[in-house]
């Protein structure tokens, strides 16, 4: 590694992890963002020396950084999503974006079946109930099989055909709703959400969080999903309209929810708290020792590559 | 009582006889399912006779027994029916029936089959994916307001590549190792007998330990298995490793297992039962590397519903001299 890289300045723009801090400075020098109360007097000082920004699903680059750093480079963010960086503007501007996708993939599908089967069969619930002294004074209700079910998979990317995979060990029937269909999938296609819904009994919601998909799943997709139904999130809160979702599951419209995303991170519904038949997890669909370490070197990786005027490991832009 | 049952369609008096205790939980809850033009239910439970009497004033026409684990068929009962022909038990496990004797007098047993094999298997997966992914303990975080507080979480551990190792590769275990074999887990496992799978055997349930991330506990509770998951097999696991068990609460030294818990020596477990339920530990109570369930492995709806159907399908093959749909065979 070019000794001069060490001149080479990199914006973090959230707190990721302790590992990928280090791992950063040993080739570049890094300015975190978030030591910074006054943070537009910071990026007007350095604006001209920030070569690349380093994100998350916590953060990216928005238009209004993009602009007002003219020597930016690369956007490597530590997530598979993109939805925190205007992709148009690095775009027209050649700058180029790095993702982290097939090393959590794995991870992210364990936790989307380990939230249908906490949800359906109320592991967490019954957790408390032992913990509460509650078991002493009588059983636990019953609760509902998982093996067999109809799974109905929103998003048939790479975390998608991985967490359909899954199901079908639990005898699962599985059914998927994509931009377009997978010509060499033995899954049934809707190409209506809403059939989707009203014909699974658990739906997972794993698409990308576009301009498109922004609350896709609504009043009527959670309605056609039903009271006996679940909706299982590990793509992104803005995905699902979460007003709608709390009201339904409130009335008892929906049956039961597994969130790990929420639209106001780390803010969640106070509504939801106090639900029995809900999973609520704090965005931890990757969080695993092994995975984010091999998340934050496919982000070092991406920017040695690209100041090493080498071919980025993981490109999007 | 007696009396109301005289008063019944004049048909069902003629009907063979099927005693009943105590209710087994699946007739508690879906008792219309136990309504059969082969066979008609002698419950015990709403005698004010004694069970003696009870017996005794019924033994002539009581031709099976429908029970589960906590209605034993002793010695004592099985000698005041000489009519009996066949025990149906609403459980997998048949230590509560005096084997030995129905094996004497011919009398079929005929058990839950494996009709409890894949909810049970769905419950140890839940247990394991929730003790490394931290999922009950994440959400008891979320509840108390500390992500917003505190921030992010403490990491959990990916399922990928762990050695997963079962003890007690029956019908349950085999669903558990099919399951995890999609997660990208190594599975391993003891057993009385090596199988015909693809999996690493260990004859010695400590060998499979040290090599294993994580066991799984699916056997049933023998003499042989009391206790087996004992401070040596514990300590072999290490300090990494994680225990679930949906079999037994018996099987595990308990004391140990809290002992280790709270010191370290074992990195967390997933526990559906205990060795008196349903009283926990208190220890275990404390512990966020935990998750304690209250003995549901398989007490899902669906089912519940199958076990009816299974018990009813017994009883009425016995009556119409039909093969028994699942008999308990000699070990």
């Amino acid at each position: 590694m070019d000794n001069n890289s060490n001149n080479i300045i990199v914006l973090m723009v959230c707190p990721v992890s302790n590992y990928l801090e280090q791992e950063i400075e040993k080739s570049f020098k890094v300015f975190k963002l978030w030591h910074f109360e006054d943070k537009e007097q910071f990026i007007n000082t350095h604006k001209d020396s920030i070569q690349a920004v380093v994100g998350s699903a916590a953060a990216g680059a928005d238009a209004e950084l993009i602009e007002s750093l003219p020597k930016l480079e690369i956007v490597a963010t530590c997530s598979v999503g993109l939805d925190k960086i205007d992709l148009a503007r690095c775009k027209e501007k050649g700058i180029r974006v790095a993702n982290t996708p097939d090393v959590l993939t794995d991870d992210v599908a364990d936790l989307a079946i380990g939230l249908i089967l906490a949800v359906l069969r109320r592991i967490c619930e019954s957790d408390r109930y032992v913990r509460s002294g509650e078991w002493k004074k009588g059983e636990f209700k019953m609760t509902t099989k998982f093996t067999g079910k109809s799974v109905g998979i929103l998003g048939m990317g790479r975390i998608g055909t991985v967490i359909a995979k899954r199901a079908e060990a639990f005898d699962c029937i599985i059914g998927y709703n994509s931009r377009t269909e997978k010509p060499n999938l033995n899954y049934k296609y809707y190409p209506n959400l809403i059939d989707l819904a009203s014909n699974c009994q658990i739906l997972v919601v794993a698409c990308s969080l576009t301009e498109e998909t922004q609350h896709i799943v609504n009043r009527q997709v959670i309605n056609a999903l039903g009271p006996k139904g679940v909706l299982i999130n590990i793509g992104r809160g803005l995905l699902v309209d979460e007003h709608e979702l709390v009201s339904a599951l409130l009335q008892g419209r929906l049956g039961g929810a597994g969130l790990d995303v929420f639209e106001h991170e780390p803010d969640v519904p106070e509504e939801l708290i106090g639900l029995e038949n809900v999973v609520l997890l704090p965005h931890v669909a990757s969080a695993t020792v092994e995975t984010r370490k091999a998340m934050a070197d496919l982000v070092v990786g991406n920017l040695q590559a690209h100041f090493g005027k080498k071919p980025l490991l993981t490109p999007v832009v | 009582m007696e009396i109301h049952e005289e008063h019944r369609d004049h048909q069902s008096q003629h009907l063979p006889r099927v005693l009943v205790i105590k209710p087994p939980p699946p007739l508690t809850l879906f008792g219309d399912k136990f309504i059969s033009r082969s066979f008609q239910l002698l419950k015990a439970y709403e005698s004010s006779l004694s069970l003696e009497q009870f017996l005794i004033s019924h033994a002539h026409s009581i031709e099976a027994i429908l029970c589960s684990g906590d209605s034993p068929v002793t010695l004592d009962i099985l000698r005041l029916l000489p009519k009996l022909r066949l025990v149906v038990t609403a459980s997998a496990g048949v230590n509560h029936i005096h084997m030995p004797e129905c094996r004497r007098r011919g009398i079929a047993v005929a058990n839950a089959g494996s009709i409890f094999s894949d909810d049970a298997a769905d419950a140890a997966v839940g247990l394991l994916i929730d003790v490394w992914r931290k999922i009950s303990s994440a959400d008891r975080f979320l509840r108390q307001g500390l992500w917003s507080k505190i921030g992010d979480y403490p990491l959990g551990s990916k399922l990928g590549g762990k050695r997963v190792g079962i003890v007690g590769l029956g019908n349950i275990g085999l669903q558990v190792a099919k399951r995890l074999q999609a997660f990208g887990c190594n599975v391993l496992y003891n057993s009385r007998s090596k199988k015909p799978v693809p999996y690493a055997f260990y004859s010695n349930v400590c060998e499979l330990a040290a090599n294993s991330d994580a066991l799984i506990i699916c056997c049933a509770l023998t003499d042989q298995t009391r206790r087996m998951i004992n401070r040596e097999v514990m300590l072999a696991l290490g300090k990494e490793g994680i225990i679930v068990n949906v079999g037994r609460g018996a099987v595990i030294d308990e004391n140990e297992m809290v002992r280790c818990l709270v010191r370290g020596e074992i990195a967390g477990a997933g526990l559906d039962v205990f060795e008196n339920e349903p009283y926990v530990p208190k220890e275990l109570l404390e512990l966020d590397n935990v998750v304690l369930q209250p003995h549901r492995a398989v007490f899902t709806s669906e089912c519940f519903v199958d076990l009816c159907e299974l018990a009813v399908g017994n009883l009425e093959a016995l009556f119409s001299n039909q093969p028994l749909l699942s008999p308990v065979t000699a070990e």
